[in-house]
Parts: C-alpha cells; structure tokens; sequence
C-alpha cells in the first residue's frame, strides 16, 4: 500500500478544502470498499479525509415529509430505522441482504453508493481493465464472466454494480444531495450513475471533490408493501447474482402504480421502465408479469456465459410481483 | 517516510489506553497482534471476507482488518481478550466451551465478539435478511437457528463447527431473554 496523509474532518466546509484540487485525495468513509482497493494497489491516494465525524449521520423526516437518510449514517442503522421499515420496506430488505453484519456496521450510505465492482479483473492489477486503466482493454469479455451484465453494457467494461441498496433507492427515485466549494447540489438518483459508453472508468456524474451530505427519499414514492428479492451463489454473505426491488399497487385487479428496479444485471441499477410502461393500467396477473418481464429483458445481450441471468431475471421479476399482490 | 505518513494515536482497548505512533497505513488488526500483543484476534484473509479479526469497536462488531488503526483513535476498542467481566466469561463464551463451539479454534475469537454484537443488536430490535416481516410494529421474537446462521454469516469456520456455534448463540441468547 502506498503512504498517505490522514485527517479527521469535524466540519463540512473543512473536508471540503482537505480534497480541493488534489486529485489523489478520497473520503474515508466504513473503509470497507476504500481500504480493500488500496490493499490490493487499486486505489492509491495519498491522503484520506475521514469523514465519520462531520455532523451527516442519522435519518429525519423533512418538513415535506422526505425522508432524510445522512451520508454517514450506516448501513445497519438504516436498515434498522423504523420509518424506513414502515414506508421504505424494500431498502431496509435490500441493506440486510448485503455484505455481513460487521460490515454493515462499518459501510455509510453514501460510501455504499459510490462502490466499486467486484469484477475480479478490476481488482487485479495484471489484468487488462479499461474501468482501472482507461484504454487497457477488457479481460471480463473473453474470460470469466458468469457474472457480468447483460443491460446496458459496453464492449468497453461488461462489469455490474455490486450495490444492493442502491437498486432500491433506484426503486424510490432517491435524490443524493452533494456539497462542493461552489455550494450545494443535487442529483436525482436515475441520473447518478452514468451509461458505460467508452468511459467505463467514469461512474458518477458527481461533480470533483464532492462530498455526499444525504440522500433523500420521496415520500411520494413510499411503498409499505414494496420487496425487496436476492438470488446469490449461497444462502447469506454473497454479491447479487441477480436482484429485483419492486412495488405495486392494484385496484380492483388492475395496476394502479408499478416500479420495478433489478440488480446485477447493469454497471448501475436498472430501473425496468419498459416493463412498467407494459403493466400500468392493465390486468395484474402473473402472465402479464411475465410478459413485462420479457418485454424489458428483450434488449439484453448476453454474454457466453451469463445467458442464464435472462431466464433468472424474468422469473424474479414475475415472483416478487406476484408476491405482491398476494 | 514522511512525517504526515504517520499519526500519533491513543486506542483504548479492553479499557486500558495505548498510546502509539502508527504508519497511516496500520490496520486496527495489526495494531493489535502487533504492536499492543492482542493476538486473540485473528488475521484469516485481511480483506474483509472472514470475520476472523472481528472486534467491537464503540459497541459495535466490525472487522479490524478493514478498519485503519488511525481511523480508530479515540474509539473504545474490546476484543475477546476483554469480552470476560472481572474473570468471569459471559453466558457466550460459557456456551462455546460447553457445547464444543470450535474445532480448530482459529475463528473463535472472531465468532465470540460476533455473537455479542449478534445479542445486542437483536435486543436493540434489529432485524436480520430472514426476519419474516420487518415491521418496526411487530412484537420482539426470540432469535431461533435460522436467525443466528443469517446473522452470523459474517463469520467463517473452516473446521465447520457451524451446527455447535448456532447452538451455542442460541444458548447465549436464551439465557440472556429470561434475564430481559
Ligand atoms: C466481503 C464483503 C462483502 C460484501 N458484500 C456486499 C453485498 O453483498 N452487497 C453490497 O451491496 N455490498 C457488499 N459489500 C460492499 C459494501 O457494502 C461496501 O464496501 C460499503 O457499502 C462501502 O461503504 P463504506 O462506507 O465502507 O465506503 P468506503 O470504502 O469508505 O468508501 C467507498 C467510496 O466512497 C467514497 N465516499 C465515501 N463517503 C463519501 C461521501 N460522503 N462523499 C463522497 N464520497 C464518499 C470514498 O472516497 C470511496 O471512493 C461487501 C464488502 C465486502 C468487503
Ligand atoms: S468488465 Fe469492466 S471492470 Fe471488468 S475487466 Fe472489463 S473493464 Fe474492467
Ligand atoms: S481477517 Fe478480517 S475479515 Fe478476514
Ligand atoms: S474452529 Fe477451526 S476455523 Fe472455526
């Protein structure tokens, strides 16, 4: 690992001007992500500004009724917070089926946010990665990828997103709200995460040196009935294989409202708005589920060896719906 | 190397403080076996995905291979050299012993601080990724087998003493509901 320069900010403002014009400095959040890449020569800042101690932790309802989860809240609490149990059930399913226990008392949400593949060619420095070194080439195409995406890649990088919370956040149109030296901004989540093109190495539109301050829930888009489903290689402590976050709402057997968001399929959650397009208005029944489902996954293009997420994908999709309704 | 490569740091762990200087670069894991002689807690993988370095940091289990020695400075540190009260084990530690919660041993200290994470988050209401409904609403359940293999998944044992570990937690955990 290579030496660096360790600060504790207490201030907002101070992180701020610790990172500013420096490249090579990071947020230090859980470490969990951060500190494994910098182990392995991925990461090599040379100065980390611990961000736990700023005043950014804990979740709070807003005046309009949002809910406000901090940047440094962890994992664990989210998971546990009451209103996120009662109004936001499919984020609190989606943070405890990620990562350990342990874990998820070190992760932030924001640090959770802006994690890095697990593509094992990313976290080996003698194999050709273009998201490591641009223009390197990609070693995931024509080597092991049972587990790569089959939406919205690139020839350039075919790695997923490891995040299972950010699939839900997804689901509820989150809004990650960010400050800068300029001031504050923010971004609604669906515009977080950029499309691969032939820049896989650039994975957010977050502007240099930004620090996450919180990330907002609607309250419109609360869904007590929302779920939250992970298929993985073993029953507990694995990446998604493929994941869907999903909420419905149906009267009188038609659906009213449907949000469908998937995991492990894409570098960034994907939102399945070509199936919820297919389901709104229409009979909620588990053939019409599938029907979406298929409609949705008509534009992926598998890899030789991760043809299988398709039939996987479609079949979550048309359970967790179903189980919805019921 | 250069100065600010360093920091001058206080970690209080079991309750007695150490004051160090540690490159930037330590690990909570290392300062421990290394440089304080805490070799209780074990180094399996150094990259997050055993459990076997786990330790309670202000409370809370985490692992001490992901955690920067510096980014600790001020926390109180406990490891399973400390988990005892005045000499005497806790209900957790009496039930690996009794009901062969090891093999090997390499891992228990990791399972041990684990499991009293596990107790206490749960008496907290925490729920886990097989709790039936999440509810924050719902009447406290007692934590049963399924609950303490999911929320000690964290934590492997290569020996596969799995099935005496989850009933040693359970123990633990019964033990400490009829003192709730
Ligand atoms: C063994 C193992 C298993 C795992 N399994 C899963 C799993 O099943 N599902 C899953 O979703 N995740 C899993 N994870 C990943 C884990 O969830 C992430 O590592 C964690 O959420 C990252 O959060 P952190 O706070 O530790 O981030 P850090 O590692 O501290 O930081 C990550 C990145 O975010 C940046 N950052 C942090 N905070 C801010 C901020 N406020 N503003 C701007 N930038 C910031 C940092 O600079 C860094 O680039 C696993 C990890 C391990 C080690
Ligand atoms: S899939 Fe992406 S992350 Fe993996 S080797 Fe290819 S470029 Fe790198
Ligand atoms: S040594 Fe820390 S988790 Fe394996
Ligand atoms: S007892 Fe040997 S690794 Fe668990």
């Amino acid at each position: 690992m290579k030496e660096f320069a360790y600060s504790r900010a207490t201030a907002v403002h101070d992180a701020l001007t610790s990172v500013v014009g420096q490249e090579n400095a990071r947020f230090l959040a859980g470490g969990t992500n951060l500190v494994d890449l910098m182990k392995r020569g991925v990461e090599t800042p040379d100065r980390l500004v611990d961000v736990r101690a700023l005043p950014l932790d804990g979740v709070h309802e807003a005046r309009n009724g949002d809910l406000v989860i901090g940047a440094t809240t962890t994992n664990s609490d989210a998971a546990a917070h009451p209103e996120i149990r009662r109004r936001y059930p499919a984020l609190s399913q989606a943070v405890l089926a990620g990562a350990s226990g342990q874990l998820r008392n070190m992760a932030t949400v924001a640090g959770n946010l802006l994690q890095r593949t697990r593509c094992a060619y990313f976290a080996d420095l003698s194999s050709a990665c273009n998201k490591r070194v641009p223009g390197s080439g990609c070693a995931a195409v024509a080597g092991v990828h049972h587990n790569h995406a089959i939406l919205g890649a690139s020839p350039a990088c075919v790695a997923t997103s490891p995040s299972d919370m950010a699939v839900p956040m997804m689901l509820f149109d989150a809004v990650v709200h960010y400050e800068t030296l300029d001031g504050k901004g923010e971004i609604p989540i669906s515009r977080f995460y950029r499309p691969v093109g032939d820049t896989p190495h650039l994975e957010t539109t977050l502007p240099d040196g930004a620090l996450i301050t919180s990330v907002t829930l609607p309250s419109a888009a609360a869904g007590e009935r929302s779920r939250y489903r992970k298929v993985r290689e073993r029953a507990s402590y694995a990446f998604a294989t493929v994941s869907v976050a999903a909420d419905l709402v149906v009267r009188s057997g038609q659906v009213r409202e449907v949000r469908i968001a998937l995991g492990g399929v894409a570098s960034h959650p994907w939102r399945a708005r070509i199936a919820e397009e297919e389901l709104r208005g229409g009979p909620a029944t588990p053939e019409r589920f599938r029907a979406a489902a298929e409609a949705e996954l008509s534009a992926a293009k598998p890899l030789p060896h991760n043809g299988y997420k398709l039939r996987l994908a479609r079949n979550l999709i048309q359970s967790v719906l179903t189980e919805i309704v019921h | 190397m250069t100065n600010d490569a360093r920091s001058e740091i206080s970690l209080h762990i079991n309750g007695t403080t150490h004051r160090l200087t540690v490159d930037n670069r330590r690990t909570l894991l290392d300062a421990l076996r290394e440089d304080t002689r805490h070799i209780g807690s074990k180094k399996g993988c150094d990259f997050g995905q055993c459990g076997a370095c786990t330790v309670l940091v202000n409370g809370r289990r985490v692992v001490s291979c992901l955690t920067l020695a510096v980014a600790a400075e001020g926390a109180e540190v406990i490891t399973v050299e400390g988990l005892a009260v005045n000499d005497e084990l806790r209900p957790v530690q009496e039930a690996f012993v009794r009901l062969d919660g090891l093999q090997c041993g390499f891992c228990t200290s990791g399972q041990l601080c684990s499991a009293v994470g596990v107790l206490a988050e749960h008496a907290a209401g925490w729920p886990s990724a097989v709790t039936p409904d999440l509810s924050p609403d719902q009447p406290h359940r007692p934590l049963d087998a399924d609950e303490v293999r999911e929320r000690m998944s964290g934590n492997l044992c290569r020996c596969g003493a799995y099935p005496s570990i989850v009933r040693a937690v359970l123990e633990a955990a019964e033990c400490e509901e009829v003192n709730r």
